[in-house]
């Protein structure tokens, strides 16, 4: 008998999870209240990023991932979701800032990360500021186009069985033992299913409580900037070295290190703000200035730029900023696989290929479901099972 | 009728116009490619927000043709450069 899976969420995640789990034989529809791709997935950059994580479990999820995007694109076409291995370069501006970013790469590549210091970084990025000291390129970082690569995830699915069911799951139907049987939707269908998976992104918290399974899932506000269309300008995903600093953070306050990189339709995305200011999508103009001219002292060309618009989201995160991909013991038959914070994009494959290995209980595409333990939803958990 | 220099050709145009009419009026759709696939791009938008009627005026770059008036003897550029 195939194993019925209803994932909810058609963004990044939820599509790469309908994706693995179709290739691997599995009966999978995909809920979501609004378009696909039209939350989190649709308000980035589309960063497939190994640069700015540290050595740990997000770190093996992302190389994963990194090699899982390889055989997507082999699998549905690089150009059909704007795929560029064009490597990332990260910037120190003092000698200081630079020494700390040696150490945090050496211990990268000793996790297996390929790392290579630069020394005069206008070497490999022209239109870099004067005078800056140097950083570390790192080959392996990517991107991808996040909303045509959901919608490509998406189609890849539906062609191998997948259904897409447009609705809002309102809960969870469970037989005597507790285990899930379906979802409901606010239509009042009644999905049958044998395991869900949360895929909801920022709103995985709510998603989950409907599901019996509440995760802390919380909205971290990023704001990214949008240039006129310009001639190719920047060739990498350039940062500065503050940004690792900013990721790992947990202070509350608005915090901005800019990411600055080209689009293969000529803008240039400026990011990465960070505020915890709950769903608030207001216009925060302070960004906006803070954004720009951190750019422009990486790119002083950027001054004479036009800045055509802006967009903003909310980066899911767990109080511990690691995504939470597995099955939660509270509610048999639900599996979660969100949090992913601002690297959803990135680490959407290996999530897709673990959640179908712990469908399957066993591994598949490289992801081992007995591995990646620092992921599963038990750490929010004591003993007894409840919420610590 | 005054005239401003596109690409080194002289273009008539009527006081009031703006570049991007100027261009229309004389024919020429489009004077600029999408990156991707060298689609043309011209005026699509016409109020400003688009960005894809783009020139070079008087040698500054990235101005919107819907947007600006033009002028007696102003040079307009469309060749965009590229580095790669």
């Amino acid at each position: 008998m195939t194993l019925k899976v209803v994932v909810v969420g058609a963004g990044v995640v939820g599509t790469a999870c309908a994706f693995h789990a179709t290739s691997a034989g599995l009966d999978v529809t995909v809920v979501d209240r609004g378009a696909v791709g039209s939350g989190t997935t649709s308000r980035g950059e589309g960063n497939i990023l190994l640069s700015d994580k540290e050595p740990g479990p997000e770190l093996e999820l992302a190389r994963l991932s990194r090699a899982l995007w390889d055989e997507a694109g082999e699998e549905l076409g690089p150009d059909s979701f704007e795929l560029e291995h064009k490597g990332g370069l990260v910037v120190a501006s003092t000698a200081e800032g630079l020494a700390a970013l040696g150490g945090f790469a050496a211990r990268q590549e000793a996790a297996g990360v390929r790392v290579e210091p630069v020394g005069e970084v206008r070497d490999v990025e022209p239109h870099l500021a004067p005078g800056l000291p140097g950083g570390i390129r790192y080959p392996q970082d990517a991107q991808v186009q996040p909303v045509l690569a959901a919608a490509a995830l998406l189609r890849a699915a539906v062609e191998r069985g997948a259904r897409f069911h447009p609705g809002e799951v309102t809960g969870a139907v469970t037989d005597r033992e507790g285990r899930v049987t379906g979802v409901r939707t606010a239509a009042g269908d009644v999905l049958p299913a044998d395991a869900v998976v949360n895929a909801a992104g920022t709103w995985g918290g709510e998603v989950g409580r409907r599901l019996g399974a509440h995760v802390e899932v919380l909205p971290r506000r990023g704001f990214v900037l949008v240039t006129e269309p310009l001639p190719p300008m920047v060739r990498h995903k350039v940062y500065s070295a503050d940004y690792v600093a900013n990721v790992a953070s947990s202070d509350a306050g608005l915090e901005t290190s800019c990411v600055v990189e080209g689009t293969r339709g000529g803008t240039i995305l400026i990011g990465a703000s960070r505020e915890r200011v709950g769903f608030d999508t207001t216009m925060n103009t302070a960004v906006i200035t803070r954004l720009a001219s951190q750019a422009c002292r990486l790119f002083p060309f950027l001054r004479e730029t036009h800045l055509i618009r802006s967009y903003r989201g909310f980066r899911p995160y767990c109080p511990d900023h690691l995504p939470v991909v597995g099955p939660d013991p509270r509610a048999p038959g639900v599996i979660h696989a969100c949090g992913h914070e601002g690297a959803g994009i990135g680490l959407a494959p290996a999530t897709g290929a673990l959640v179908t290995a712990h469908l399957l209980g066993r591994t598949w595409r490289g992801a081992d479901p007995t591995a990646h333990t620092g992921l599963l939803p038990n750490r929010f958990l004591t003993s007894g099972g409840a919420p610590e | 009728m005054s005239e401003l220099i596109i690409d080194g050709e002289p273009l008539p145009f009527v006081e009031g116009q703006t570049v991007a009419a100027a261009l229309v009026a004389a024919g020429r759709l489009s004077w600029r490619t999408s990156r991707v696939g060298r689609r043309p791009r011209g005026v699509f938008c016409g109020i400003g927000v688009c960005f894809d009627c783009l020139v070079t005026i008087d040698g500054a770059g990235g101005q919107r043709a819907c947007l600006v008036p033009a002028r007696p003897g102003m040079t307009v550029t469309t060749e965009e450069d590229d580095d790669e």
